[in-house]
């Protein structure tokens, strides 16, 4: 029984999260905004479910079940990959279309270096 | 030794994965996984990848320690703007930061921290002047945001990898 609760709002929680980060990317106005957004799940979102999967199985199986650790260490490895990726894509290309919404390869920094 | 395992720790952490994979601690699966690894490790030799020079591995566990924390905190944060959405004042901006790291693995893992924590990015690296460019959302105190980053991660990535 406890358990059962356990589990249920280690997975309803972690759905909460990716669930937000989703409506992030609908309600979010720029690009850079966005970016953002899907970490949620991919942090917390994937960290609740996977606690919930390691409960469930741990007890119904009455043996640890940790090989779900591994899932999190991917997705927590491989997301930042991609997120940097698109970021740096987004601003090679205002940069090359000459949007002023971004800071220039080295112009703000002037100010810090002398 | 070191030449059937150039690289240990890189060898124990896939004996260790594959260990999890297997979901088994049986001597087959850990001379399996051993060959597995010892294979990889020779194949990752190849690649001549620039060695990391890790000195306080314990460190890591308090940075561990601290980057959940942080997560956690900027998860409800970030739930919090997305879900006030357009009633909010527009606060998100581009940040950038001076750096005292030079370790392209310390770089990297800073990399990681700022990009797995939710409301902020790593944008762009620039190598010649040190500095990194940063995607805030919720940038309200420029000046806060740099300390921040830089006593918090800065000095203990400095501490492990320098």
């Amino acid at each position: 029984m406890w358990a059962a609760v356990l589990v249920a709002s280690c997975v309803v929680l972690g759905a909460f999260f990716t669930f937000i980060g989703c409506l992030g990317l609908v309600r979010l106005k720029t690009f850079y905004h966005r970016v953002h957004a899907p970490t949620l799940g991919t942090s917390f979102g994937t960290l609740m479910i996977l606690l919930g999967s390691v409960t469930y199985f741990s007890v119904t199986q009455s043996r640890p079940a940790v090989h779900e650790a591994l899932i999190f260490v991917f997705v927590s490895v491989t997301t930042p990959v991609t997120l940097m990726l698109l970021a740096r894509a987004a601003i090679y290309r205002d940069r090359a279309e000459k949007n002023d919404n971004v800071p220039s390869p080295d112009g703000d920094t002037e100010k810090i270096v002398k | 030794m070191s030449r059937v395992f150039p690289h240990p720790l890189l060898a124990l952490s896939l004996l260790a994965i594959w260990l999890l994979l297997q979901q088994s601690l049986s001597l087959g699966q850990i001379l399996l996984g051993t060959l597995v690894t010892v294979l990889a490790s020779l194949a990752m030799a190849a690649l001549q990848p620039a060695r990391s020079n890790v000195r306080r591995a314990h460190k890591f566990l308090v940075l561990l320690v601290l980057v959940t924390l942080d997560i956690l905190r900027s998860n409800v944060a970030v739930t919090w703007i997305i879900l006030r959405g357009r009633a909010r004042k527009e606060t998100a901006g581009f940040l950038i930061v001076p750096l005292k790291l030079t370790d392209a693995h310390g770089l990297s893992l800073l990399a990681f921290i700022v990009t797995a924590t939710p409301g902020s990015a790593w944008v762009e690296y620039n190598a010649s002047r040190s500095t990194v460019l940063i995607h805030v959302l919720d940038l309200v105190d420029e000046k806060a945001w740099i300390d921040t980053l830089k006593r918090r991660y800065e000095t203990l990535l400095l501490e492990i990898f320098e």
